[in-house]
């Protein structure tokens, strides 16, 4: 059984794929730019929100 | 900012932690129990309940949703409430939860060996108890969700995305894959049939694996791990990397359980793509454990929890390594139906998540009852027999698997195979199923001196079950909007509600794109002329091999290689399950492969292999079943049974319901006089008439010799119709 099958099944589903491969890409390079960018004082903050409990 | 002064409930995870242990032990039990079933077949006492076909349900279910699941639910009450310094939003929702949850695995635990199961493997349990679970979990999301929103921090730490994250998947999953037509109160057929059944089903297995044994197991680790070490995790961008990865992923893995089955080529080979990738946020995952440790190395020496939760996330590194491997199609061919899955799971189960949990046992009970943990010699003991176990338990296993698969696919130099007997193949694992059996002993006696020591620090202390705290109150105006100049996420990261939504719809795409075209498009399922419903009495004996969990031992799926097709006939087709609710495909083949049984055999070899296995296969070490010679068969639900299979498209006659059962009777009676001819006496009334009907219909539709006529009003009336 070959994938074309699909493809001739349902209308314009050639598209799909490619739209899924850039949502998923752009997804990952925004989430790389951001961490990138973020600022390390918060991203320290966040990393020591465990042990920060001022427990009695 | 005003100081504000709360109490932390303790009461609630410490409880989960109770039950954790009390089902870990029944669970583990359970489980060595049907691995000696394996090695002294009798073990099962002559009795229905304790066969190997039942209960392995049940150790599958207590280990995964009673010894795990209340783990987590330990871990997540008290890690929640500590990260958002905030005490849970509703003490009787905690209530609620807690008591029912641990009602739905007493009824897990009762109609499991009463063979009340929808035999999809860790989706056993029936519908009632399916609709008890979903309440329960929509009482936990809902008091988790109430904690976050009132919480006194601005940040929801990366291990609450992970509580979320499970949540919201859990719960698709088990909608989706539990959807079923109730024929009564204890039974139900699957929606969905064959193909389209499995594809659910392992995309449910699967990610029950993937957002119920790792997610909130990662939650976990990212919470109790920094705490343990006193440390920060290693990098903070690296796990909301790996987080959005591991869900991006994750979701698309499932058919990697079906390669070379009759799943389309298609959702096979995506199936593998993903699992492949997998490595990546696993193995970051892993990474940003290990190195939380990095420069206080010298603390594993000395720390409990630290040592287990080494050996926890080393096991996680392993598996998840192993796992995408085994996805490969030529590293799959060998694994699977044979026990190095059972190795693979194992490592898993006894090594990260078993790991894992004693860890953060041995970390919270001394914060329970304020008294330091009363022997740090026993819990050392435990720790090495429990990683010695864990080897002697996983390391046979991998060697009877590949010796299985050897044996399976070994040919004469005149083409004919080796071992012909599929018996031979299973006979000579049974060293290797003692000394795994050894190995489980090992892990259990190292939990059973946890208990004992746990109990001694319990009572040493006394249980502190409201734990003041304080923490400023948030600015006013701080939680939602979105400061200038922030960056989105942010924005994300504070509000749970759209971190649930995106992760929602992350896990959906996943779902979709792989099971809507195997719905919608006809050409997926190829149909078959010949492949016809089966017989009221056929349907009634495959209840039968339902209940009994044959598909425990027994695959129904011949995959396109020759040392198969040579062993067991033609290869399966996607055309010939279309009938089956559900799908009785298997995942392991301790027995062998029976989708073309029918006609292999004549009847009185299955009446007389029931009775007793060892009469017709010497050396067998399959259970014998006496009750269906002497049970008779319940035709009562015959027609609502077909009135259900109308209902899901099962193309019976119209009214069928009204003459199944004469159709039944009239089927019984010819193989009681078959059974007559080769001497032996039988009401046709008993259950073993029904499997026998069952097991001699298998697989011989393509052949073109079966024809079944199903009575109407007008064959009635008019005979020669």
């Amino acid at each position: 059984m070959k994938f074309i099958n699909y493809l001739e099944s349902i209308a314009g589903i050639d598209i799909f794929p490619m739209i899924s491969l850039i949502i998923f890409f752009l997804f990952f390079v925004i989430l790389l730019i951001y961490l990138m960018l973020s600022d390390k004082q918060e991203i320290l903050a966040m990393k020591n929100l465990p042990l920060d409990q001022n427990e009695s | 900012m005003e100081v504000e002064h709360f109490e932390y409930d303790n009461r609630t995870p410490r409880d989960f932690a109770i039950a954790s242990i009390v089902f870990g032990l029944i669970g583990m039990i359970v489980g060595l129990y049907i691995a000696l079933e394996l090695v002294f077949p009798n073990l099962n006492l002559g009795i229905p309940y304790t066969t190997f076909g039942r209960l392995r349900p049940l150790h599958t279910n207590a280990v995964i949703f009673a010894f795990v699941g209340n783990g987590i639910f330990a871990g997540v009450y008290y890690s929640l409430q500590r990260l958002c310094k905030a005490r849970m939003f509703s003490d009787k929702l905690s209530r609620i939860h807690f008591w029912g949850w641990q009602l739905i695995i007493l009824a897990a635990a009762i109609t499991l060996p009463l063979g009340i199961t929808t035999s999809k493997e860790y989706a056993e349990l029936e519908w009632p108890i399916d609709i008890a679970i979903t309440i329960i979990w929509v009482i936990f999301g809902w008091n988790m969700f109430g904690t976050i929103l009132k919480r006194r921090v601005q940040h929801l730490y990366v291990a609450i995305w992970f509580y979320i994250a499970t949540f919201v998947t859990v719960a698709v999953l088990h909608l989706v894959n539990s959807f079923a037509i109730p024929v009564s109160l204890f039974k139900s057929y699957s929606w969905y049939a064959g193909v389209q059944d499995a594809l659910v089903q392992w995309w449910y297995g699967h990610n029950a694996v993937a957002f119920f044994l790792t997610t909130p197991y990662l939650g976990l680790m990212y919470y109790f791990v920094p705490k343990a070490a006193n440390r920060p995790v290693y990098s903070y961008r690296l796990s909301i990397i790996h987080f959005w990865a591991l869900i991006f992923l994750y979701i698309w893995a499932g058919p990697h359980h079906l390669l070379y089955t009759a799943l389309p080529d298609w959702a096979q080979s995506l199936g593998v793509v993903f699992s492949f990738m997998l490595i990546a946020p696993s193995w970051g995952g892993m990474i940003n454990g290990l190195l939380t440790l990095r420069g206080a190395w010298d603390k594993v020496r000395e720390d409990i929890v630290l040592k287990f939760m080494v050996v926890a996330i080393t096991a996680y590194g392993m598996s998840t390594f192993e796992g995408p491997m085994l996805s490969l199609k030529n590293v799959n061919a060998i694994a699977h139906f044979t026990d190095w899955i059972v190795a693979h799971v194992h490592v898993g189960a006894l090594g990260w998540n078993g790991m894992l949990t004693f860890g953060m046992l041995y970390w919270l009970f001394p914060r329970f009852y304020g008294k330091e943990l009363f022997s740090k010699k026993l819990a050392n003991f435990h720790f090495w027999i429990a990683t010695l176990g864990i080897m002697f338990y996983a390391i046979p296993l991998y060697w009877a698997g590949l010796t299985q698969f050897e044996m399976w696919r070994d040919f004469t130099e005149d083409g004919f195979l080796q071992y012909p007997n599929f018996l031979e193949t299973v006979t000579q694992l049974i060293p290797m199923y003692a000394l795994r059996s050894l190995g489980g002993t090992l892990y259990l006696v190292g939990f059973c001196v946890m208990i004992y020591n746990l109990y001694k620090t319990a009572k040493a202390g006394s249980f502190i079950a409201d734990e003041a705290a304080q923490a400023s109150s948030l600015p006013t105006g701080a939680t939602p909007g979105r400061v200038a100049g922030e960056h989105w996420h942010r924005v994300i990261e504070r509000r749970p509600t759209q971190l649930l939504i995106l992760s929602l719809v992350v896990i959906l795409i996943g779902g979709v794109i792989e099971m809507v075209p195997t719905f919608l498009i006809k050409s997926n399922i190829p149909t078959i002329a010949n492949v016809q419903p089966y017989t009221a009495l056929e349907l009634q004996g495959r209840d039968i091999y339902v209940r009994e969990g044959c598909y425990t031992c027994h695959s129904q799926m011949i995959r396109p290689f020759r040392f198969e097709t040579e062993r067991y006939g033609e290869y399966s087709k996607a055309g010939e399950f279309i009938y089956d609710h559900p799908f009785q495909w298997g995942s392991k083949r301790t027995g062998p492969d029976l989708q073309r049984e029918g006609g292999r055999y004549p009847d009185s070899w299955h009446y007389n292999h029931m009775d007793e296995p060892t009469t017709m296969s010497p050396g067998s070490i399959m259970p014998a079943y006496p009750w269906l010679l002497d049970d008779d068969l319940d035709t009562a639900s015959t027609p609502a049974k077909i009135r259900a299979m109308i209902t899901l498209g099962v193309p019976y006659p119209e009214n069928y319901d009204r003459f199944a059962n004469m159709d039944l009777m009239k089927q019984s009676n010819e193989i009681t006089a078959n059974l007559k001819a080769s001497g032996i006496e039988t009401p046709p009334q008993k259950e073993i008439i029904a499997v026998i009907a069952y097991l001699q219909r298998l697989g011989i539709d393509i052949k073109g010799e079966n024809k079944v006529i199903f009575s109407t009003e007008a064959s009635l009336v008019n005979p020669s119709k």
